[in-house]
Order: structure tokens, then C-alpha cells, then sequence
């Protein structure tokens, strides 16, 4: 075990894209499945054993074939990326689990090695981004990723999933392309392309001109792949047309994995090096948090398709973890951090809701759905207890992070009281799409649309509903975990502020 | 002379607009990657040039020869594997094309989004 405990960050990635290619050959029915979630599994007891040895001070640094840093390349997991790494790996592993059925339904039977194959590089992409401390072997994994997530998104029947796909290939390999050109310069200037190797030869570069270009391409190009606004037009539609366990998914972590470059580079690469770096970052990211979080809200009190309106809603919530982050502060940075994880307990469970109020309404419009309380009152509760945390009431983990949020936006003095008023209507704007949820699910008459014999979401389904929604629950009262993550990793991050 | 002296750089920075320009104004979709595939190769460019030595070769050690200069190996071994992502990338994108094809019966963006709204 000891032996095997020092290779943890590499078997992370190593697990998943294994068996990517070994799931492709697993033709017998349910076979492709039963390995995919199996391998996800693993990756999910892998990042707990990681959370855990990053909670007892253990550092994980680790020398790809013993090459050390910096000629070699390595990987390294510290507080932040093993708070990500867990959402990620929880993520796919529940979606999978509950996803079974409903992916039965979008996807045929000789295709489904192929979607499972595809599901586990999106994974193992997602984690070879929060291990790697190389910034080129970041781009590598992100367009693993990214081509695989292309792939899963169209997997399903619905044909509208095919532009939106295109839409998103587009958007999503310029954000990439932008990031390259951006460790292009930083390597041209520093020959360096290991973070931390980079963070301190940034010092010795004379001319900083190329690396203040490099910095806005790298933060463009990561804000593109990260949907912040108003660069977030790829995503409703993506979320809104995938197969719903791949929206359970990639709603959950893909756009904080981003995030979680974004601020691994302007923080900790180009924060000590670059004069006024934190006002420009500051006066770039917080007008633009602001609006997502306004503009967000806004369009989903408008929308009917609830999958699109979760989608829009997540548009806003990407707006308050920029919003604590553009606050340059510990607190702002904590309460950033742990926004995500809120927000991926929050939205997951609503997507996976979704799931299961699917299974028996084809079509998700809100004016459709009148009646279906009735006929499945464990999905609708679920749905309005994540509903409640996405908002932000007392007691669910939505509450935990909008209080450090406003907290330290009060830090600021007095522009903070105008961010506080953005914090509000944002989360009152919440009160009213969500409400619109419920009263569509529990008080609408059921409409000739209505179909026939609904009958509550399979029981396996539910269970895992419920165990998220139930989550969003205990990270409101028990808020231990991601509250030293978040702390812990935002120190790090700014630790050298005073 | 400042000018032609990093004349390599108005090439990357040429190329990438004229890739960009293609991807945001042609509503072709196919056409949209093909300015997609100039726009990576534009950046393929930067790392290729930002390698080069002058008077550097291959970096291979001949015998008996000293005081050799190299051209930095790195970059382009980078760019190797950004080639295989902009290929997969590109495959990826036409396969999508195909299908939108079959499913819509254009590859026009206005026309798909004509069809969607109905």
C-alpha cells in the first residue's frame, strides 16, 4: 500500500484513460457500462485517499518516468486540485451510476462501448488538468477532454445537440488555441514550461511586455473554455441538448475545471510578477462577474425549457466564483472555492432530478410539466430541496458560500455594499426561476400534453437523486471538508498578499 | 528595418486573423474549419520560429566537432503534439459536419438555425 500510495496522482489519470480504450471492446449488454462506472469508482476512492493525504499534510509531487522537475514533467496535488479532482470523479461516478437507464434510452446499444470510451477520457482529461503541474501537459489533457466531451454531448437522439456540439468545438478549440499562444510567449521568454519553474524565472525576464500579452491570451482563452460571461454562449445549448447524465456531468465540473486553471495561472504565475497584476485582473473579471451573475439570472427567469434555464443558471453561479476570486482576497478566494463545490452539489443534484423527471416527460418545457408532483413527489422534492441550496437558504451548502461571499465583499468598504446588492438580486432572481420550477411541477394543472401512466422515476435513480440532494443538506450543517479545502488552497494561492 | 527584422511574427499574427476572420464571418460550417485549421497553424508558426537559432542545426552531437549551435528541439516537439490535437480536432469537427448534414440536409449555420426554429 505504501508502495502504491506515492503513484496516487498518476494512477488518477492513468485508471480512467486505461480503460477507455479496453471499454471500447465490452460488446455484451451493460458490460461497456458496468467497467465505465467501475473505473469511475476507482478514480472517485483514488481522489478520496488524495483529499485525505492532502488534508494530513502530505505533499504529492511526482516525477512522470523519474524525470524531476523542471526538465521533466510533473504532476502535483495539492489542497486546491484535490477539492476539484473529488467533484470531478463524484461527479462522473454518480452520473454514471444514475444515469444508467436514461442512457439507455438516448443511446443505442452498438454504440454505447464507443459513449462509455468517450466518458472516460473526458475523465481522465479532467484529472490529468488538476494533477499536472506542466503548463503544455495542461493543454494536452484539456483537449482530451475537450474532443471526448464533444463527443458525449452529441451522443444522444436529440439532432439539435449537432450545432450546439459544432458551436462548442468552435468556441472551445479557440479558447484552447489562445491558451497555447499564451505558453508560447511565457516559454519564449522564460524557456520554462513547469508552473512553479515559471513563477519564479517570470522574475528574471527583463522585458515584460510578452508576458503581460501572454497573461491576457492565457486568461481570455481560459474564460472561453470556462463560459464566463459574456463568453458563455456555447454552454445552454450544449447542456440543454446532451444526453441528461452527460449534463449531470459536465453542468457539475467541466467549467470549474477551467475556472481551476484560470486562477492556478493568474494567481499564482503571474500575480508576483506582473506590476498592478491584481487591478487589472480585478477590473477585467468583476465587471464581468457581475453581469453574468445579473444577465444570468435574468435570461432564466425568461426560459421555459428547464434544462436551458439550469444551464443559464449556471452562467450566473460561474459569475459569483469569479465575483469572490476578482476580490483579490483570502476570503474572497475561499468563498470562490467554495462556491464550486456548492454549486456542483447544488446543480448536479437539480440535473440529476431532471434525469429522472425525463424518464417519464419527453418533453422538459415548464408548461408541460403540470402535474408531475403528483405522479413523482420524491423527483420533485429532490428537485426543490437543490433548488433551495442553489438559492442559498440557511441550512443547505448554497448558504455556507453566498455568507463567505458577502463577507468578504463587506471587506471592501463601501464598493463592497454595491457588490453585496449584486449578491442579493442575484440569489432573489434565483428565488423566482427556481419558484417558477416548483409551481410548474407542484400547483400546474396537468395539460392534454401530459403523457399517460407517469409513475415515479426507477428506484436505483431516486436513491442517488436523493443522496445528492441529501448532500446539499449535510454541507450545510457539516461544512468542515470543503471549508479547510477552500481555505487552505486560497492561502496558498495568496499567500504572499498581506 | 525593426519591422522586417521580426517579420516572422506579422506572419503568425496575419495568419491568425485571416483563420479567425473565416471562423466568426463564413456561415459554411466547413469553411468555418477551415479558417478554424488556419488559425491553429498560424500558432503552430509561433512555436516553430520562437525555436529557431540562428545558425543553430539539428541537435544531433557530431563527432569531432566542438562548438556546435543548436536550434532548441523543445517547441517543435511540442507543436508535434498540437498538430495531432488540431488534426483530431479538425476529423472531429467534419464528422460533426456530416451528421449535421444528415439530420438537416444543409451545412449553411443560418439554414440550421431557420430549421431549428420551427
Amino acid at each position: 500500500m505504501i508502495a502504491l500510495e506515492n503513484h496516487l496522482p498518476v494512477l488518477q489519470v492513468v485508471v480512467p484513460m486505461l480503460m477507455a480504450p479496453l471499454v471500447v471492446l465490452l460488446r455484451p449488454r451493460g458490460l461497456a457500462w458496468a467497467a465505465a462506472a467501475a473505473s469511475s469508482l476507482m478514480s472517485l476512492v483514488i481522489a478520496i485517499q488524495l483529499v485525505a493525504g492532502v488534508l494530513s499534510g502530505t505533499d504529492y509531487s511526482y516525477a512522470l518516468g523519474g524525470w524531476e522537475a523542471p526538465y521533466g514533467i510533473e504532476l502535483q496535488v495539492d489542497d486546491f486540485s484535490a477539492l476539484v479532482l473529488l467533484l470531478v470523479t463524484a461527479a462522473s461516478s454518480i452520473a454514471l451510476l444514475a444515469g444508467k437507464a436514461s442512457l439507455d434510452q438516448a443511446i443505442e446499444q452498438h454504440r454505447q462501448p464507443l459513449f462509455f470510451s468517450a466518458w472516460l477520457l473526458v475523465l481522465a482529461g479532467l484529472a490529468g488538468i488538476l494533477v499536472s503541474a506542466d503548463a503544455f501537459n495542461i493543454f494536452v489533457f484539456m483537449e482530451i477532454s475537450s474532443l471526448a466531451s464533444y463527443v458525449i454531448v452529441a451522443g444522444g437522439t436529440d439532432r439539435r445537440a449537432l450545432p450546439a456540439v459544432f458551436k462548442y468545438l468552435i468556441m472551445g478549440t479557440i479558447g484552447a488555441t489562445f491558451y497555447l499562444i499564451g505558453i508560447g510567449l511565457v516559454y519564449m521568454m522564460t524557456g520554462t514550461l513547469n508552473l512553479a519553474d515559471m513563477e519564479l524565472r517570470i522574475h528574471e525576464v527583463a522585458d515584460q511586455r510578452p508576458i503581460l500579452v501572454a497573461a491576457g491570451f492565457i486568461t481570455v482563452g481560459l474564460a472561453l473554455k470556462a463560459a464566463v460571461f459574456p463568453l458563455h454562449v456555447w454552454l445552454p445549448n450544449a447542456y440543454t441538448y446532451a444526453p441528461h447524465a452527460v449534463s449531470v456531468f459536465l453542468a457539475a465540473c467541466a467549467t470549474k475545471v477551467s475556472l481551476y486553471v484560470l486562477l492556478r495561472f493568474d494567481f499564482v504565475v503571474f500575480q508576483q510578477n506582473l506590476l498592478g497584476h491584481e487591478l487589472q485582473f480585478a477590473a477585467f473579471l468583476m465587471p464581468l462577474a457581475v453581469l453574468a451573475i445579473l444577465v444570468g439570472s435574468a435570461v432564466a427567469i425568461y426560459e421555459y425549457n428547464l434544462k436551458r434555464l439550469l444551464a443559464y443558471s449556471s452562467v450566473a453561479q460561474i459569475g459569483y466564483i469569479l465575483l469572490g476570486a476578482s476580490l483579490v482576497s483570502i476570503g474572497g478566494l475561499t468563498a470562490s472555492l467554495l462556491h464550486m463545490f456548492n454549486h456542483a452539489l447544488a446543480k448536479g443534484a437539480l440535473f440529476l432530478a431532471v434525469m429522472g423527471l425525463a424518464m417519464r416527460f419527453a418533453q422538459l418545457d415548464l408548461r408541460n410539466l403540470g402535474g408531475a408532483a403528483r405522479h413523482m413527489p420524491w423527483t420533485a422534492a429532490a428537485m426543490a430541496v437543490a433548488g433551495l441550496s442553489l438559492i442559498g437558504i440557511p441550512g443547505t451548502a448554497g448558504f455556507i458560500s453566498k455568507w463567505y461571499l458577502v463577507d468578504a465583499a463587506l471587506d471592501k468598504g463601501i464598493p463592497g455594499l454595491a457588490l453585496v446588492a449584486v449578491i442579493v438580486a442575484g440569489s432573489l432572481m434565483a428565488v423566482v426561476y427556481i419558484w417558477r420550477i416548483v409551481e410548474a411541477l407542484w400547483f400546474a394543472e396537468e395539460t392534454e400534453n401530459t403523457p399517460q401512466g407517469v409513475r415515479e422515476a426507477p428506484a436505483a435513480m431516486l436513491a442517488l437523486i436523493w443522496l445528492a440532494a441529501l448532500a446539499n443538506i449535510y454541507f450545510g450543517l457539516v461544512t468542515e471538508l470543503p471549508r479547510e479545502l477552500a481555505t487552505v488552497s486560497a492561502e496558498s494561492l495568496l499567500g504572499h498578499l498581506p | 528595418m525593426e519591422f522586417l527584422g521580426i517579420y516572422h511574427y506579422w506572419v503568425f499574427a496575419v495568419l491568425l486573423m485571416i483563420g479567425f476572420y473565416a471562423v466568426v464571418a463564413k456561415v459554411n460550417l466547413v469553411k468555418k474549419l477551415i479558417g478554424l485549421s488556419v488559425f491553429q497553424s498560424a500558432v503552430f508558426l509561433l512555436y516553430i520560429t520562437m525555436s529557431k537559432v540562428s545558425g543553430g542545426t539539428a541537435p544531433i552531437f557530431q563527432k569531432g566537432e566542438v562548438d556546435q549551435i543548436f536550434s532548441n528541439p523543445l517547441p517543435q516537439v511540442l507543436i508535434l503534439t498540437a498538430i495531432v490535437v488540431g488534426i483530431s480536432t479538425t476529423a472531429l469537427g467534419l464528422g460533426i459536419v456530416v451528421r449535421i448534414k444528415e439530420e438537416y440536409g444543409t451545412i449553411e449555420e443560418h439554414e440550421i438555425q431557420e430549421i431549428d426554429r420551427r
